[in-house]
């Protein structure tokens, strides 16, 4: 298939349809209308479900009800948005219901602005909600990225019965950059039988199915709680995706950066090469589980000295690079937030200090 | 053996016993609900969804399938399976604390939008499972456990009537209210719920049956006295009847 | 070899469009290419502006602060973009708009008065496909009649305004040969 120039938001929307979801709910936000806007024509065109909820709060709950029948649904928000439905995501987490949720984040706290942050590491990676659960997050850095991880995450959701956040910023959601859709997936959720609220004529059965979180015996409670501990070790074992970048020979530095800010990383990479200074960098394509030894290994490396973690936000996904590392290097964060964007030539001076 | 006619259990419920307090109507709502999924033939095809409140545990009764929400967003989550799975019969159970206070934004909406799915809404003017606290359906004058001199309607304002708030949306609907003080409200309280999930089945409308309650143990009496207390009291307040039906609805556009 | 081209001007323009065919035919030449728009509040009357980067090698920083050119379309872009410009670029000015000039003299300036050209063809709405043909056929960026290929595909089926840009891109050359 060619390749066709698409805007982040609307190559997720499409990738939604092609990975067999045909379920969307969704509140307008900035800067991520464009694939309500998208799916609200293409979804009827491909015989699907488009809703434009009330708020995100309701939004979240409709999630769960079409999640809990068994059907793949999916929505996409931003910072503010996901906030409010944080609520949903704990209660579908603790249901153990498959979702697709999209962060296409914008600067915080409060109201913020509009333009591109990574300020929502810590309530992706570590919560948002209430509880102990955690999701799958994925963090893309192109838009043909992004196509990728929404194809993978229904199937991840499926498989864990766990929402799968792809988590990219506003830049990933405006920008345009040519794209390559794979082919439809061709698998259909599995096993839904076994617990979806689908009906009982549906599955033949004359046994009750609930999708619920509440366990009012704290037996039954901790039983649960360890069961979904288990599923979040799984993925740690399976799921771990990342990209290293000029780390086959020596470097003084190691930089962790994911989605847009990793691409700017990339660039003073490249310039810094030119120069003679070699600096290597690993990518977080999921960021959790997050690809600990991974950047322990690279950082632990006879040549390196030290590690930057850099990101669009004032220092989060450092305080998971400096768990890795158990103190091996010393680890600084670098970032900017709001929309600022550090450029290649702040990233490259800055590594001139250390080296 | 006695021949004839022997009063069953509807395939509907579960055997379990209930946790709800004695004197409680959840019980015969409960019943009159099953009573209409076993005659409609609808058990297979029917997801409940659980509120929080008193009936948070109502599908250890209900044998179908069910969701169970967080506090207030029923109404999201029903549209969210009738809309992916519109030949499911989907119905939420709330109470007024649920529906009428921290659920209204999404009750309002999925009336207004005209989600084809059936709200049985149980107001007893009180919270029930956090322990009597007043509710927006709270009597003037009503104490509570948060209402102890009495509800003061300066401060808080007059109860919400969801059944006539619901009623003046230009979306077509079926809005009643009905009562399970007595047999006779009960009987009434039964054809309006058959009425609702057929119109649901025809695929027609929303339809939220309001059902006036009583909940002797938050309101500190014993359960005649409720039932006395909520005749005098709330139904002069909450009038029974049908207050908006599709035929009628279809007239006012 | 990268290259970078900053359309400004004021929203309603048609900036973002211009931006999204260049891109277009950059991609349809094989090169990587991305487009990044700004959004927000300002696209409605406000400025507006879009970058368009075009590489022979993966596109590393979407976020440019030194474009290698500049298609200005009214003044207060000209003043603010025209200083970032990397020396040896070419500017466009919308000269019809905008009555002075960048000042810069180690760039290749042009003005081309894009919004009357487009009126006395038929439209002020074809302003922005003047100003990119013109750029273009001065930059030599993409292929001119790739340019024009697309440009004739990106309004097919609408009616009038097809000819209209159609004459528009005429315009742009002859401006940019002046």
């Amino acid at each position: 298939m060619a390749k066709i120039l698409m805007k982040g938001n609307e190559a997720i929307g499409e990738a939604a349809i092609r990975a067999g979801c045909l379920n969307y709910f969704a509140y307008p936000i900035t800067p991520q209308s464009e694939v309500a806007e998208y799916l609200s024509k293409r979804m009827p065109e491909a015989g699907g479900v488009f809703l434009q909820g009330e708020s995100e709060v309701a939004v979240g709950y409709m999630i769960f009800g079409a999640a809990g029948c068994g059907q793949r649904v999916f929505t996409t928000s931003s910072s503010p948005g996901v906030s409010l439905m944080s609520e949903a995501i704990s209660y579908i987490a603790g249901a153990q219901c498959p979702a697709v949720f999209v962060n296409i984040i914008r600067g915080g706290p409060g109201l913020g602005g509009i333009l591109p942050s990574q300020g929502d590491y810590f309530q992706s990676v570590k919560g948002g909600g209430h509880g102990d659960y955690r999701l799958l997050v994925m963090a893309p850095a192109s838009v043909q990225e992004a196509v990728e991880m929404m194809m993978m995450a229904f199937p991840l959701a499926e498989k864990y019965r766990n929402p799968v956040m792809i988590l990219g910023d506003g830049l990933i959601g405006q920008m345009m950059e040519p794209v390559e859709f794979p082919d439809h997936l061709k698998s259909e959720p599995t096993n839904k039988d076994a617990w979806a609220s689908n009906g009982m004529d549906t599955r033949g059965s004359d046994k009750q199915n609930l999708v619920k979180s509440l366990y009012l015996d704290p037996q039954q409670l901790n039983d649960h709680n360890l069961l979904l501990k288990s599923k979040y070790e799984q993925m740690k074992k399976e799921e771990i995706r990342f990209e290293p970048y000029n780390t086959d020979g020596d470097y003084r530095v190691l930089i962790v950066s994911f989605g847009t800010m990793s691409r700017v990383c990339r660039t003073a990479i490249d310039n810094l090469k030119e120069e003679g200074i070699e600096v290597g960098m690993i990518r977080p394509r999921t960021l959790f589980p997050f690809p600990e030894s991974a950047i322990y290994d690279a950082a632990v490396k006879d040549s390196c000295t030290s590690v930057l973690s850099i990101e669009m936000n004032m220092g989060q996904m450092v305080e998971d690079v400096e768990r890795c590392i158990r103190g091996q290097r010393p680890v600084r964060w670098y970032g900017k937030c709001g929309g600022e964007v550090p450029t290649p030539e702040e990233i490259m001076d800055l590594v001139k200090e250390y080296v | 053996m006695a021949k004839g006619k022997t009063f069953q259990k509807p395939e509907a419920l579960t055997d379990n016993h209930t946790h709800y307090c004695p004197g409680c109507t959840h019980g015969v709502i409960h019943r009159l609900v099953a009573e209409c999924i076993d005659e409609l033939g609808i058990r297979g095809r029917t997801v409940g969804i659980a509120p929080v409140g008193c009936a948070v545990l109502a599908y250890n009764y209900f044998n179908c399938d069910f969701q169970e929400a967080a506090h207030g967003r029923a109404p999201a989550m029903a549209t969210g399976i009738k809309r992916v799975r519109p030949d499911l019969m989907v119905f939420t159970y709330q109470g007024d604390g649920d529906l009428a206070s921290i659920g209204m934004s999404e009750i309002i909406h999925a009336a207004n939008r005209g989600e084809k799915f059936t709200t049985i809404f149980v107001n007893n003017a009180v919270y029930g499972m956090t322990g009597g606290q007043m509710a927006p359906t709270t009597m003037p004058g009503q104490r509570t456990t948060t209402s102890p001199l009495g509800r003061n309607t300066d401060e808080t304002g007059m109860p919400v009537r969801m059944a006539e708030l619901l009623s003046s949306l230009v979306t077509t609907g079926y809005i009643t209210r009905q009562a399970v003080l007595k047999p006779k409200y009960i009987n009434r309280a039964k054809k309006a719920i058959k009425q609702a999930f057929t119109y649901q089945m025809e695929g027609r409308c929303f339809s939220l049956v309001e059902v006036i309650s009583t909940c002797p143990t938050n309101w500190g009496m014993t359960p005649l006295d409720a039932i006395r207390w909520a005749e005098d009291t709330l139904l002069p307040y909450y009038k029974l009847g049908d207050y908006k039906t599709p035929e009628q609805s279809s007239g006012n556009e | 070899m990268q290259s970078e081209v900053m359309f400004a001007g004021f929203g309603g323009q048609g900036i973002l469009k211009s931006g999204a065919i260049l891109a277009h035919v950059a991609m349809e030449e094989g090169y990587e290419v991305v487009w990044i728009p700004s959004y927000g509040p300002e696209m409605r009357g406000g400025t507006a502006y879009c970058t368009v980067v075009i590489s022979d090698r993966p596109i590393g920083s979407p976020i440019i602060k030194n474009p290698r050119h500049l298609v200005a379309m009214n003044r207060p872009s000209l003043e603010k973009f025209a200083p970032t410009v990397r020396p040896g670029g070419v500017i466009v000015v919308n000269s019809s708009l905008v009555p002075i000039r960048s000042g810069r003299t180690d760039v290749d300036e042009i003005l081309v008065p894009a919004t009357d050209l487009a009126n006395r063809i038929g439209s002020v709405k074809s302003a922005n496909i003047v100003a990119l043909a013109s750029f273009v056929a001065r930059s030599r960026i993409v292929d001119f009649e790739r340019m024009k290929k697309c440009i004739r595909e990106e309004f097919e089926g609408k009616g009038d305004f097809a000819a209209l840009n159609m004459a528009a891109v005429e315009e742009g050359l002859k401006a940019a040969q002046k």
